[in-house]
């Protein structure tokens, strides 16, 4: 059935293009995402349980940059990545697999398989320049968009679109 | 029941087998229209001019010819405007429609079941959809909105994505979700939009799920419409309702369960398939149990599931598709209920209800069987089972893995409580439950026993982390909003 030219994923209606977010813990780095052309999130301060910092690198160039929510800069993303993004790297890492982080990111690691430390090795080599035009307004109010999505109540009308986006046991 | 079947349950797998007539022809045309998407309808060549030309000729002779050969012609000449990409997806959805048609039919027979439920009446259906199209719709500057991104989508094409086309999606569906009335166009949107984004650049995309793409595109296009996603409601109905599985659906930020089950009227008529079904949108940080935590406060049969329970019924509306619209003020607990003995007795006899026209589409089947007597084997790791010396795809991938159906435990089952799939030219059996056994005893394990809550251990850890991720979504959150 069917026709050739097209592979069996190809012709598929419900072809898995993204696997679903690995289960991490959030209480350090509480918002991750892959957007805007930048890795980025909210990364929550070791030593002061009112403070976050808003990091993020961009793909291909690596700029980066990190800052409070009150909009200081970090003390320690002066010439290289702060202790913050290497954590954003991480938790990506494990949100979304190393694989799909260097893609989007264009980051290519020395050889075998990516982790963490080796797509920051990778970055930090290309000397990177910190990234002044601060994204963090942005980031935040993106962070705050995913928040939202914990308020809104669920329905018991049927949503037939659903039938296209099929549970997975596959991870990230 | 059909008894004495040669080992293979209550389906004929033989008839699953067969070839469907027109089946290739109508895919032939659709993947041709998709192939055209994947470079986008901007400037389109002569191939791709083509394929636009063969979408329209696949449905000459019905009510859409004009309007389709005329958008075709609008696509060739790079001068198509939004009507004209509507029309070429109501066309795609029509052939696809014929496609479902006619599996559906197919699966009707290797089942055994009562044909469907006739429309109450014809003319009624009518009148109501013809309302639905004169009242102004609700949020008709969103679905426009929505309309403009999509069309631009198909301008580009999905080579021709970037992060900047993707985005527009986002401020429409912002605007669309708290809307209860427009929850539906917007969880399609949000899906499809953050597969794209996380695709990009498409120039550089390994491969294109380009039946997928066009279905989620024409799909959302034919829902910016004004009247095309009101649902059509059949009334309310009060008897036993007996569970049979749960199904999950999910993408990064939204969820939805679908418990398949039997509806017996109090009045003594005959037994109906019907669906109950309960979503939310979500953080994509919410994941396995925490999906479970999400729905379960908004429906009480989910907790029915785990315990393995009936509901006794009064009054809940349903549509005319058969999908209970759900409300625990109408339900309340009844006696224990075992889907496998609901499965065995009542299954066959139960009448589904029609599909609505603008919901066909091989994606929506999913006809609950029952499979008895089959051997299970692994073929380059991907599990069948053989009915009678016919061999049925068994998609394990789909089992959400907050419960405690694994693979493992399906390649070891007997009898398996299922729902039929058709997906990319084959049937496929997602599995519900199944029986196994265990030291001489049949024990049962259903793919959604944790959907109420669950004291197993594994569950119990995965609740607690879902708590946690929660717990701490919302501190945060608290914090940041203070500043």
């Amino acid at each position: 059935m069917g026709v050739g030219a097209l592979s069996v994923w190809e012709q598929s209606s419900t072809a898995r293009v993204m696997a679903p977010a690995r289960p991490r813990k959030l209480a350090k780095v509480p918002f991750v995402e892959l957007a805007d052309g930048r890795l980025q999130g909210v990364v929550s301060s070791g030593s002061d349980i009112g403070r976050v910092y808003v990091s993020s690198v961009a793909a291909r160039t690596y700029a980066f940059a990190c800052s409070t929510n009150n909009n200081r800069p970090c003390g320690g993303a002066r010439g290289v990545f702060c202790k913050h993004i290497q954590a954003l790297v991480a938790e990506a890492v494990l949100q979304y697999g190393a694989e799909r982080v260097a893609r989007y990111l264009a980051v290519e690691p020395p050889d075998g398989d990516p982790d963490a430390q080796a797509l920051t090795a990778a970055m930090t080599a290309t000397r990177p320049v910190k990234d002044d035009s601060s994204a963090a307004a942005q980031v935040f109010s993106r962070f705050l968009r995913h928040l939202a999505y914990l308020e809104l109540a669920p329905v018991t009308s049927p949503l037939p679109e659903m039938q296209w986006f099929p549970a997975t046991r596959a991870v990230a | 029941m059909v008894p004495g079947d040669a080992g293979g349950g209550l389906m004929r797998g033989d008839l699953l087998a067969d070839p469907v007539e027109g089946l290739d022809e109508a895919l032939a045309a659709v993947d041709a229209f998709d192939g055209a998407l994947v470079a986008g309808l901007l400037r389109p060549g002569a191939a791709q001019a083509a394929a636009v030309a063969g979408l329209a000729e696949a449905v000459a002779g019905t009510p859409l010819t004009a309007r389709v050969a005329e958008a075709a012609g609008r696509v060739a000449g790079g001068a198509a405007g939004e009507e004209h990409f509507v029309a070429l997806a109501a066309a795609r959805g029509a052939l696809l429609g014929s496609v479902h048609d006619a599996l559906a039919l197919r699966i009707d027979e290797a089942v055994g079941r009562p044909t469907p439920e006739e429309e109450s009446s014809p003319a009624a259906a009518e009148d109501k959809s013809s309302q639905a199209v004169a009242r102004p719709e609700h949020g008709a500057n969103l679905l426009a909105a929505a309309r403009s991104w999509l069309c631009d989508l198909a301008r580009s094409g999905w080579r021709g994505i970037d992060h900047e086309s993707v985005a527009g999606a986002a401020p429409v569906v912002s605007a669309m979700l708290p809307d209860p009335e427009l929850r539906r166009r917007a969880t399609l949107l949000d899906g499809f939009a953050a597969e794209l984004a996380a695709s990009c650049p498409g120039a550089t995309l390994e491969r294109v799920p380009v039946r997928r793409w066009a279905d989620l595109w024409s799909r959302a296009l034919l829902l910016t419409v004004p009247g095309s996603a009101v649902e059509r409601s059949d009334g309310s109905v009060t008897g036993r309702l007996l569970p049979l599985g749960v199904d999950v659906q999910e993408h990064a930020t939204a969820v939805q369960a679908q418990v398949h089950a039997v509806f017996e009227p109090a009045d003594g008529g005959a037994p109906r398939l019907v669906r109950a079904g309960v979503s939310a949108p979500k953080p994509d940080t919410v994941v396995g149990a925490g999906l479970w935590q999400l729905l379960r406060p908004r429906m009480s049969l989910l907790g029915a599931v785990s315990e393995g329970r009936s509901m006794e019924l009064d009054a809940m509306p349903v549509t005319a598709e058969g999908d209970l619209v759900w409300d625990d003020e109408r339900a309340r607990a009844g006696e224990p209920a075992d889907p496998f003995a609901t499965a065995r007795v009542r299954l066959s006899a139960a009448t589904a209800a029609r599909v609505a026209p603008l919901d066909r589409h091989p994606v929506r089947i999913a006809v609950p069987v029952l499979l008895e007597g089959y051997a299970a084997h692994s073929e380059e790791g991907r599990l069948a089972f053989d009915l009678a010396g016919q061999r049925l795809a068994v998609d394990t991938d789909r089992m959400p893995a907050a419960g405690p159906l694994t693979p493992e435990a399906v390649a070891a089952s007997h009898a398996c409580v299922g729902l039929l799939r058709w997906d990319a030219g084959e049937f496929i059996l997602q599995p519900l439950a199944v029986e196994t056994t265990v030291r001489k005893k049949t024990v049962a394990v259903h793919a959604g026993a944790w959907a109420g809550g669950t004291t197993d251990k594994a569950g119990v850890r995965a609740e607690k982390a879902a708590t946690d991720a929660v717990a701490v979504l919302r501190e945060r959150a608290g914090r940041l909003l203070r500043k």
